[in-house]
Formats: structure tokens, sequence, C-alpha cells
């Protein structure tokens, strides 16, 4: 078998706060494969973004380990490049030094001046922003601020790309078009990507495989999907396609049938 | 009957014709809205003039009526204009060492406050952004900080002197030590409220303690610390007087206890307007400075 290129061993993540430990995650495996894309899905609070910021080496896991390339994660660091859900591009910069912030500082030794610049505008391009490389993210919409959180981390060269939930704040619209986008780089750069989603859809359209999270507290992996569709998959072609239509099936009977979302109050 | 004759005969003659007599029409409607624009724009400045000036006409005549009957123990403005008209009206004559116009005056004062000031700042925004990155610091030191902020200038002379035992650092000291806490304290409250998002992208980038401070913590916390360096350069310049009581030579706040020593009271209330009126001119150049430097970091 393939070696696994992520690895999530046995991950368990709590929080405390004065004297009471709440148990967010527990027991959380996965081996995630190079040029994989897969979607991690769960109700609201479930825990699905503390184990992203885990892999990104944001929080500390408690127990277990994550492993990529059969080294420990322990720090954040650009080979796990996020792109933030609200997109948290520095408001005092432009969009083009918004992502040259970024290549210069992880190629800072490896590439002239030229090169770095070149490479910047390369990735803008990559998301067609390169026309608004001169603004400023006050200046440009909200689908276009994620473009340019996008160009940021794929201009890292990440071994791991990691999507919190990144077109969760757009309109259904420019979320489509955002969706084909990574298709389109993925399938051109095939990245490793894991995204965050709580869109159903979404997560069917894109991922390899998408594993759904149970209700916390206390998460673990309820069962891992393999979406069987080829790529490249076409929005329009995939309605009525009936591996597509089981598969959004299975995930929505895991969501509202076993594990519902039970609201605290 | 032959005026208007007259005036029948002699006018298709004079104009020339059809062509002209179209411009002839759009001219006046063109001048018209030339009019109105220079009248809106007049209308704003008297809108903004008018108001102070008449209050400001009205608090002199005042003043002139309390201060005019004898015996009243402060000069009035009249008498403030005849005793110190060369003060008033040339603020950079020259008449030797000692006796020289209030502009030059103003001119040294401001030299002390740019040290005193200049060095608060700087230390100031450092401080600053290390208690801000500390929580235990920040507790620790902030209460100290807002008791040491209302200690008044004139309460650290003799420490200063009795600290530096020279004249001229500790008037700088005293300049520095007065404007130094708002810096602080605004600087902390800055870079305490940098979005945790933005300390996300930086660990991600690895950027490291330099890098993080200039890219990161400076821009982002810019509105705090311009506000913080406004209130800061008004406190400097409160102390002035305060700090030249110390230093003697030729500055206006030692002008003031100067004048107060020779009872030439018309002096004091010219150097009082001077003062009043480069306070006002250091705090509209800060902020002018701040909404410069913090022009994209308010939205995001």
């Amino acid at each position: 078998m393939e070696r696994p290129y992520l690895k999530i061993d046995q991950v368990s993540k709590s929080f405390t706060r004065g004297g009471d430990v709440s148990e967010v995650l527990r027991d959380v495996s996965l081996t995630i494969h190079k040029g994989e894309f897969v979607s991690i899905i769960g109700h609201s609070g479930c825990g699905k973004s503390t184990l992203l910021n885990m892999v990104a080496g944001l929080l500390p896991v408690t127990t277990g380990a994550i492993l990529l390339e059969d080294r420990e994660v322990n720090a954040p660091g650009p080979d796990r490049a996020v792109v933030f859900q609200n997109h948290s591009l520095l408001p005092w910069l432009s969009v083009y030094d918004n992502v040259k912030l970024a290549v210069d500082k992880v190629f800072s030794r490896t590439r002239t001046r030229a090169q770095r610049h070149d490479w910047t505008m390369h990735n803008l391009e990559l998301v067609q922003m390169a026309h608004a490389k001169d603004k400023r993210p006050a200046e440009i919409s909200g689908g276009m601020k994620q473009r340019v959180g996008i160009a940021r981390a794929l201009s890292m060269e990440p071994k791991v790309l990691l999507l919190d939930e990144p077109f969760g704040a757009l309109d259904a619209l420019t979320r489509a078009h955002l969706q084909d986008s990574v298709m389109q780089i993925h399938a051109s750069l095939g990245n490793t990507v894991i995204m965050i989603t709580h869109d159903v859809d979404e997560a069917v359209l894109l991922s390899d495989r998408i594993v759904m999270l149970t209700n916390g507290p206390a998460a673990h992996v309820g069962e891992v999907l393999d979406v069987g569709l080829a790529r490249p998959r076409k929005r329009l072609d995939l309605v009525s396609n009936p591996t597509y239509i089981r598969a959004r099936e299975a995930v929505l009977k895991f969501l509202y049938e076993r594990h519902r979302f039970v609201e605290a109050a | 009957m032959s005026a208007p004759a007259l005036k029948a005969q002699t006018s298709p003659g004079k104009a020339p014709p059809v062509k002209p007599a179209a411009t002839l029409l759009k001219l006046p409607t063109r001048t018209a809205a030339r009019q109105a624009q220079a009248l809106a724009v007049l209308r704003r400045i008297a809108t903004n003039v008018i108001p102070p000036t008449v209050t400001v006409l009205a608090l002199l005549l005042i003043w002139q009526i309390l201060c005019d009957k004898p015996g009243a123990t402060l000069p009035s403005p009249l008498a403030v204009w005849k005793e110190a008209h060369d003060l008033i009206v040339d603020p950079f004559f020259v008449h030797g060492s000692q006796d020289v116009g209030l502009g030059w005056r103003v001119l040294v004062s401001l030299q002390r406050v740019a040290i005193g000031f200049g060095l608060a700042a700087v230390v100031g925004i450092l401080v600053g952004a290390l208690i801000g990155q500390s929580d235990w610091a920040m507790r620790g030191l902030d209460p100290v900080f807002q008791v040491l902020r209302t200690v008044p200038p004139l309460a650290w002379l003799p420490i200063s002197l009795a600290a530096f035992r020279d004249s001229s650092p500790s008037a700088i000291f005293v300049i520095f030590i007065t404007s130094i806490w708002p810096i602080i304290i605004n600087t902390a409250v800055g870079i305490r409220n940098i979005p945790h998002d933005y300390r996300n992208v930086a660990a991600v980038l690895r950027l490291n303690t330099f890098e993080f401070f200039y890219r990161i913590m400076i821009p982002s916390a810019a509105p705090y610390i311009f506000t913080g360096l406004r209130i800061g350069i008004g406190l400097a310049w409160l102390a002035i007087v305060a700090a030249e009581m110390l230093t003697g030579g030729v500055g206006i706040g030692f002008f003031i206890w100067d004048a107060w020593n020779s009872s030439r009271l018309p002096d004091i209330v010219v150097a009082l307007v001077y003062i009043g009126l480069v306070g006002f001119v250091l705090d509209r150049v800060v902020g002018a400075l701040g909404s410069l430097a913090t022009r994209g970091t308010a939205a995001s």
C-alpha cells in the first residue's frame, strides 16, 4: 500500500478552562494520500475547525500525533498553508503585497527578487485577481478577497492546503464560481487539500473522500465516504448523476438521521 | 419718441448676426452657474468663519469692559495691544540675546518638546508593545501607569532635578515623563486588540519577532498608537512652562515665568495666546499624520 502522506493518528483534544475540562475530539484517525482532496463535514461546534487548526499547528494536540511525511507537526508553517474563513488579508497591504509578503517570507533564500515578483503575479493570475493587484482588501468584494486568500496560500507551495470553510461567508453564485476555480487549480496543480465545510453539495462536488464527524462533545470520525466520481467534474452534469445522488444522500442521512444536531438549549 | 427710434436704428447695425446671439444667450447662464458656485464657497467660508469671529469679538468686549475699570487687576485687551505691541506685530525681532520675538522663543521650546516627545514616542511604543504582548505585564503595570499618569508635570520637577543635577536634561525628562503614559497605554491596548486572525497569518508565515513587530503589530495598532501620540503631544506642550522654569534661556515657558517675576502682565497674555495657537497646530499636525498613516487599516 502507498505510504501515507498525512497521518492523523489517535488525536484527541480537550480544552481546560478554569477547572472544567471539555473534550472536543476523541481518537480521530485519518490517513490522507498525496494529491487527495478530503472534506471534513459535521454540524457546527463538532470540532472540525479545531481538527484543522491542529493540522495547521495553530493548536497543540492533547494526545495522539499528526505526521506529515513521517515528521510530527507541532508548530504552524508555510508547508500547511491555511485559507481562513474570513480571508484574513492584512488591510493595510495591497492585494499584491498580501501575496508578496508570503512569497518573500517563504522563498527569501531560494529565489531572486524578480522570480518572487513573477511567482506572486503567477498566483494572482491563477485565481484571476491580477487585475486588482494594487487594490486594498477593503476595495474588493468578499469573493475576490477569498480568491486572494487562496492565492496567498497557494503561493507558499504548501504540502497540504487547508481550507477552513473558505466559502462559508459568500453568496451562492460567488461560491459556485470559487468552487469551480478550486477544482481547476486542484486538477492542474494536484495539491493535497483538506477542506472544512458544512455544505453537503460542496463536499460531494469537490472531494475524493468525505470525512463525517459525529456531534461533540468528544466527536470522532463517524464515517468516511469515498466519492467515486470521475474528474473532471461538471456541476451541471452531476445533478442527475446517480453516483452523485447516492453520495449526497449518504452524507445527508449521516448528518440528519443518525447524528441530528441537538441544540444545547 | 426720438430716443427709442435712435436705439432701434443703431442696434441692428451694432448687433452681429444670428450666431453670436446664441453665444450671448449661453453666456449669462454660465456666469450664473459660476456665481452660484462662488456664492456657495463664500457661504461655506462664512459659516465657518463668522461664528468664531463673533464669539472672539464678544469675549474681547466682555474682557475689555471687565478690566477697563480703574483698579482692575488684569490688563484689558487694549492695554495688552498698547503695551505688548512689538511682541504681537513682530514675532521674529532680535534685540539682544535675551530680548527676542516670541516666534524665536516658540521655536526653542518646540525643539525641547521635540526631543522630549520624540523620546517618549519611541520608548512609549516599545514599552506599550511589550506590555500589550503579555497579559501578566498588562495586569501588573497598568495600575502603576494609571496612577503615575495623573501626576502633574510640576510635581516631577524636584525629582528630575535631584536625579539629573542639571537643568537641561531635567526639563526634557519632565516633558518625556508627562507625555509617555498615554502613548504606552494606547499602544498596549492597540496591540491587545490585534485580531487573532492576523496572529494566525503571522504564525503560518513564521514571521519572526521583528517582522511581526513592523509587519503586523505597528500597522494594526496604528490607529490606537496615533491616538496616544495625539494626547501625548498635547501633554508635552502643557509641560513646557514647568520644564522651562528650570532651564531659563529663551523658551516661551521661561518667558512667562520671567514676565511674571518682572510683572509684565500684558506680555504673559500674548505668550498664552502663542502657546494656545501652537498647541492647537501641534494637535492637528499629529492628527493629520495619524489619518494619513492609518488610511487602510480601519476597514477590512
